[in-house]
């Protein structure tokens, strides 16, 4: 069965502050984006994701590739289930992880322990599922007695080991990323791919945006193609 | 809005739990699922609210007691100035005045979170998927933790002044639920309402300023004389009258108590109804 499957999918963004009435029944094909038009009620809307068909098989490992503003973030939102499609339908069966913002809901001021907690929260775990994965993170982190410190004493890359190392933590059947993961510096960067890597192999469905050729290349199993909202190839 | 023209039954484990779903679901059906998933996420809302709080005073020595304090100094002066000018004994005014000042700041907060409560959220909305109830809850809960920290000064003042409590005190808890009730489904309205039109929490920012002086809070609606039921027009002071009386020993009013529990149900009725029709639209909002 599909894990997501998409029909004429259309996401469009209403734009409040312009001068709807200069756009009016004028329909522009900017250099990059989706396009501008007015919809129905005169409003000035941006169709991010243009009447979108496809499916998304168990085992599926899919590129997302297409300039600045093509529409793929906005598809790995509309994935995450953050945006209700405004035309067509979406269909989404699994537990999806996004993994869009690691950063996420992590508050400076507190401990890292009381932000592994907090993050956990927030990615939809429980506190019970959470206390089994401390320690795991903590040692994975290499944070050692900074657990207990606040955040705002972290170097960027003791915040990036940690938010990396709670976010891959997850188990679900859909992961979302905009991007691969990184973090830290050269041993541990080592490290952090290999998790990565296995978090993903675990995982149904892995839906990866990416500048990055190389990263399409060696993760992904299907490309879409994706430019001013539409798709221009599936492969 | 989103159109699922195919009936899908979904039968999946959702965390050990047993998911059903049959599509296509109605707008109403996902709202109500938005506000039942945000009722449980209970442990989130909990959560992020104590967060909130300890957040804002993470590295002051007296923490959210700093709202306590100038809530007590303010009252502390207020009091017998007003006293002086309204020509009032001292034992009677001084309780009235500080317990309606705690609660009018519980009030008046929510009101100003509510209408910041989705554009606040961004952050989380565009990251990741939570039921957009979730947030209003954990502003409801918020503004709970610090009146209960407020609370402190009117247990002073009762011990000090010994109003005459009686049985009444009872109704307190209720009416605090009452109010509580009230502000989630508050928080929603204005919560959208203010998402999608940004003049809106400016406008409530200087109506909540006027309401503060419309609303009997410094002055008493008995001073009104043969105008007094003029106070009935104003829903503020039904909620803050019912919080108010159980805590100053005044005469229970029926019409307060009347008006309140009438205003939760029809407030959640015009609630789900909005939601059902723009709670997509949030995200799209912000």
């Amino acid at each position: 069965m599909d894990l997501v499957n998409a029909r004429d999918l259309v996401i469009e963004f209403p734009i409040y502050g312009t001068k709807s009435r200069s756009l009016k029944n004028t329909i522009l094909r900017a250099a990059t984006g989706g396009a501008i038009a007015a919809d129905a009620a005169d409003r000035v809307v941006v169709r991010a994701l243009d009447h979108l068909n496809f499916e998304m098989r168990e085992g599926d490992r899919i590129g997302l590739v297409g300039h600045n503003g093509s529409g793929k973030t906005t598809l790995l939102r509309a994935l995450a289930g953050i945006y209700e499609p405004t035309g067509g339908a979406i269909d989404i069966r699994g537990r999806v992880a996004s993994m869009l913002s690691i950063t996420l809901g992590m508050d400076v001021d507190a401990t890292g322990y009381e932000n592994i907690f907090l993050r956990g929260l927030i990615l939809g775990l429980r506190r019970r599922e959470i206390l089994e994965m401390v320690d795991e993170v903590c040692e994975f982190s290499e944070l050692g007695e900074y657990i207990q410190m606040p955040m705002r004493t972290y170097s960027s890359g003791m915040s990036m080991r940690l938010m990396f190392a709670i976010s891959t933590c997850m188990h679900a059947d859909i992961i979302l990323m905009d991007e691969w993961l990184s973090a830290g510096d050269q041993d541990f960067s080592q490290k952090a791919q290999n998790r990565l890597t296995k978090v993903v192999d675990r995982a149904k469905l892995l839906v990866i945006a990416s500048h990055s050729p190389e990263v399409i290349e060696k993760t992904c199993t299907r490309v879409i193609h994706l430019e001013h909202g539409k798709i221009v190839d599936i492969r | 809005m989103p159109i699922r023209p195919e009936a899908v039954i979904t039968v999946a484990r959702d965390q050990g739990r047993l998911k059903i779903t049959v599509e296509p679901q109605t707008n109403r059906q996902l709202a109500l699922e938005d506000l039942a998933d945000g009722v449980a996420s209970i442990h989130i809302w909990q959560a992020l609210g104590w967060q909130e709080v300890i957040q804002r005073y993470r590295r002051s020595y007296l923490g959210p007691f700093w709202l306590t304090l100038s809530t007590g100094i303010m009252v502390g002066v207020m009091g017998p100035l007003y006293s002086k000018l309204f020509k009032l004994d001292m034992a009677s005014y001084f309780p009235y005045l500080a317990v309606s000042m705690v609660l009018w700041q519980t009030i008046s907060q929510v009101a100003q979170d509510s209408s910041n409560v989705f554009i606040a959220a961004e952050g989380y909305i565009k990251q990741v998927k939570l039921p957009y109830s979730v947030y209003v809850l954990r502003l409801v809960w918020k503004n709970l933790i610090v009146l209960m920290h407020n609370l402190v000064i009117v247990l002073l003042v009762i011990l000090y002044f010994r109003p005459p409590l009686g049985y009444a005190l009872f109704l307190f808890p209720i009416a605090l639920f009452l109010f509580a009730a009230n502000a989630v489904w508050v928080g929603i309205v204005l919560g959208m309402v203010c998402a999608r039109f940004r003049d809106m929490p400016l406008i409530v920012t200087s109506l909540m300023q006027v309401a503060f002086f419309l609303t009997p809070i410094m002055w008493q609606p008995q001073m009104l004389g043969r105008y007094r039921w003029v106070v009935n027009l104003n829903p503020l002071y039904h909620v803050l009258e019912t919080m108010r009386a159980p805590l100053t020993g005044t005469a229970i009013e029926p019409i307060p108590w009347i008006f309140v529990p009438c205003m939760t149900v029809l407030g959640y009725v015009l609630m789900f109804a909005f939601y059902s029709r723009f709670r997509a639209r949030i995200a799209y909002w912000i």
